[in-house]
Order: C-alpha cells, then structure tokens, then sequence
C-alpha cells in the first residue's frame, strides 16, 4: 500500500472509504512517549491487569503469558505502573537522540 | 467463556492502537473491554466525540469490527435502524440469521444532552441494542466545555472559576435512572478500573431482550486536570466516595454491584483533580458541603431502591485513612 498521504488523486478510494481495518497501526504513537515502562519479568505474575488496562494494547502476548510491550504505539501514560499489583513495572525518563 | 484476562488475551479485541487519544485515556480501555467481553458479532455506531474523531482519522480507522458515524446526535437512531434493517433482511431471506450485537458508542455530551431525545426515542420503540455511555462529564473533544453531566463547582472553559462563579452551579443529571425511568431491560452503571464488572454488565447487557445501557465512568486526565497514570485511581474513587456508585437496574430491580458502602468523604475526590482546585482554597466554602449533600441523597435513594438502610457520610480524610 502506498504511504498514506502520497496517494495520487486516482488511487485515493471513492468516498473517502477506508480499505484497511485497525490501520492506525501504522501510526507510531510512541514518539508522544516521555516515560518508558521497564518491565521486571522475574516480579511479573503474568496477571494482565496492564494488558486489559492500557489504552493503547501495548501488552503482547503469548499462550496466556506477558512477552513484550510495544514501544512503537506506547504513549508513556503510566497507568500500567501504577496498577500493577506486583509493582514490577517502573516509568524511566525516554531518552532519545 | 468465563472471564479470565488469561483466557481473554487470546481474543483479538477489535480495537487498534495507533489511535489518537491522549496518553492516559479510558475509552480506549472500556472499548476494548467491551469489544472483549462480547459473545456475538458486533456493529458499532459511534456518536461525535473524542473517540469518533480519535479513532477514525482519515485516512485511517483504529476499529476492527463494522463501524458507522452519521452525526452527534443520532447514534442510537443509527443502532435501530441497522437493527430493523438486519430483522427486514432476515425476514426477507435476503440475509441468514446470525447472532449479532448493536452497539452504540456515545460520550456524556452525545448522551445527556445533544443525542438524548434520540436515544429516549429509541429506548421507547425497544430496538434490541446496547447503548454505552463514556461519561467523561464534559465536551472534552472540543476543549473542555460543560455538559450535562459535569458535577457541581468543576472547572470547565465555559464554567471558569472565578471571584462570581465557583466553577459549574449546577449539580448533574441522573442519566441512568432517566434511562431506567423508561422501563428498558437492563440499565447499569459502571467504571472503567472495575474490568470484570464491566464486562459482566456486558454480557448481561447483552443477552436482555430489549435496550440495554451501560453509562461507564470514564476519567479524562487532559479536562480533569490530573496526571495520565492516574486514571483508574480516580475512577476507583469515584466508586468509594459513592459518587459513581456501581449498580444494576435488571428488568427493574435494583441491585448495588460495587461496594455497599461508602468509605470516603467527597473532599478525597475533589482533592484528586486540578478542576476542583479553586474549591480547596477556602473561597467559596459551602460548595463542598453542596456537592456532599448532593452525593449522600443521591447515595441515600438508590440505597432506598436496592432495599437497604441509608448511610452517614465518613466524616473527614484522617478518618476514612485510618479506618483504611
């Protein structure tokens, strides 16, 4: 698919519809991001409470298991931390180049 | 199924990221809930708001699942008419039957106010649909104005705290109980930090034969004025303070499904939000004692319908910790 917004008026869908369902994946919102969620995996109790509280679906998961959080949509909210009832979650400054 | 988050992160939950709410955001988070929690196929109607206009940026969508915008006010007359065009298909043959949900998505203003004798309309002709409210108490799309929904002595951009006006001076509509008022099957309120309520109401809201709604407490960090973490805080003690009691009206019995009783002081609240900062000041004192009043007959009436006993509010902060 060609990058959104460099369409030729041709290729553009009649009627403005949109062709691809969830495309805002596309959209990288972890740039928002000023604090980074680091996650302890030896504390980490694979309850999911930050899978089902976080706004973005960051958590990824596997067979009922944490994996990863996805740093391209995270926006840094912090409500993973504070909710997680182990606590082994902690919100570091981001630090970019 | 039952509702374990284990078993339901195996669910593909309809709902993107890459959306662009704020950082912090609770619809997002009761979307997902309710797009996890149901059994059938879902279409969405979604009303004007933050969520309509964060979700479906041109040329881009967040939802997975079928989804229609026409306006502000006709979300729930979007609902019936996809409802009665799915039963005239079925009839016709044109269509086979499948188990499927009509749900509304509509925020505080497209409920309370702009959508409400459209969604009343609705709820009286009984269409078979589940309208939820993402009560954010505010038109916090357009840049924090009031709504019918927004509580006494908050700050809004057309309610601004000043040496006449203490904020908003009028206290808030009992959305859910003109809801209930109409006679539908299922009624409830809920909040966003309280998952597995939720998303029980959900599945019940569901499965009634009728309209349902589901008015769902949902914090915003930007119009609140409060750190993005603190999000499910705030909702859970709306809870405890008995402001946003948690409840179920099921073919018109009440039922409390939250905590019976209430642990804390409006003022623990209040004390929570940068909307409410002019009030703790000392300038206008009496609007703490009104908004308490307000939550403790409020409190009082719906206990009164559940059948119990009424209740005195816990006296200060130092107490409600120290009961803790």
């Amino acid at each position: 698919m060609t990058q959104p917004g460099t369409e030729s008026w041709s290729e553009v869908p009649q009627g403005g519809t949109v062709l691809l369902p969830g495309s805002t994946e596309r959209n990288l919102t972890g740039s928002w991001r000023t604090k980074l969620p680091i996650i302890d995996f030896d504390k980490c109790t694979h309850c999911m409470i930050c899978w089902v509280m976080c706004p973005d679906s960051c958590f990824k998961t596997a067979e009922g298991t944490l994996q990863s959080v996805d740093l391209d949509h995270c926006k840094g909210c912090g409500i993973c931390a504070s909710e997680c009832p182990v606590k082994c979650i902690e919100m570091v400054p981001e630090e970019r180049d | 199924m039952t509702l374990k988050l284990r078993d339901l992160t195996l669910l593909d939950d309809g709902f993107e990221s890459g959306h662009g709410l704020c950082a912090g955001c609770s619809e997002s988070v009761i979307v997902r809930q309710v797009l996890l929690a149901l059994a059938n196929e879902p279409v969405v109607a979604l009303a004007t708001g933050c969520l309509e206009v964060s979700s479906t940026r041109f040329p881009d969508t967040a939802w997975k699942v079928p989804l229609i915008h026409s306006a502000f006010e006709n979300a729930a007359t979007s609902a019936s008419g996809i409802e009665a065009a799915y039963k005239a298909l079925v009839r016709k043959g044109r269509m086979a039957e499948r188990p499927m949900t009509f749900v509304v998505f509509g925020g505080d203003g497209a409920t309370y106010d702009i959508g409400f004798q459209w969604l009343s309309g609705a709820l009286e002709r009984g269409h078979k649909f589940m309208y939820i409210c993402l009560n954010n108490e505010g038109y916090m799309n357009t840049g924090i104005q009031r709504s019918g929904a927004t509580m006494l002595g908050a700050w809004t951009t057309t309610t601004p705290a000043g040496d006449l006006v203490p904020g908003k001076p009028q206290w808030r509509k009992d959305m859910t109980g003109i809801v209930a008022s109409h006679g539908v099957p299922y009624v409830a309120q809920a909040a966003v930090h309280h998952w597995k309520d939720l998303m029980t109401k959900v599945r019940t809201a569901e499965k009634a034969e009728g309209p349902a709604f589901l008015n769902v407490f949902a914090p915003c960090d930007r119009g609140w004025r409060y750190e993005p973490e603190d999000t499910m805080a705030i909702s859970r003690l709306a809870v405890e303070t008995a402001l946003w009691p948690l409840y179920e009206v099921d073919d018109g019995k009440y039922k409390l499904n939250g905590p019976r009783h209430k642990t804390r002081p409006i003022i623990d609240y209040l004390e929570s939000q940068g909307r409410f900062r002019h009030l703790l000041k000392d300038k206008e004192p009496g609007v703490i004692e009104e908004i308490q009043a307000n939550v403790d007959r409020e409190w009082n009436r719906l206990r009164e319908r559940c059948g119990l006993e009424p209740e005195v509010t816990p006296e200060t902060t130092e107490a409600a910790v120290s009961a803790d």
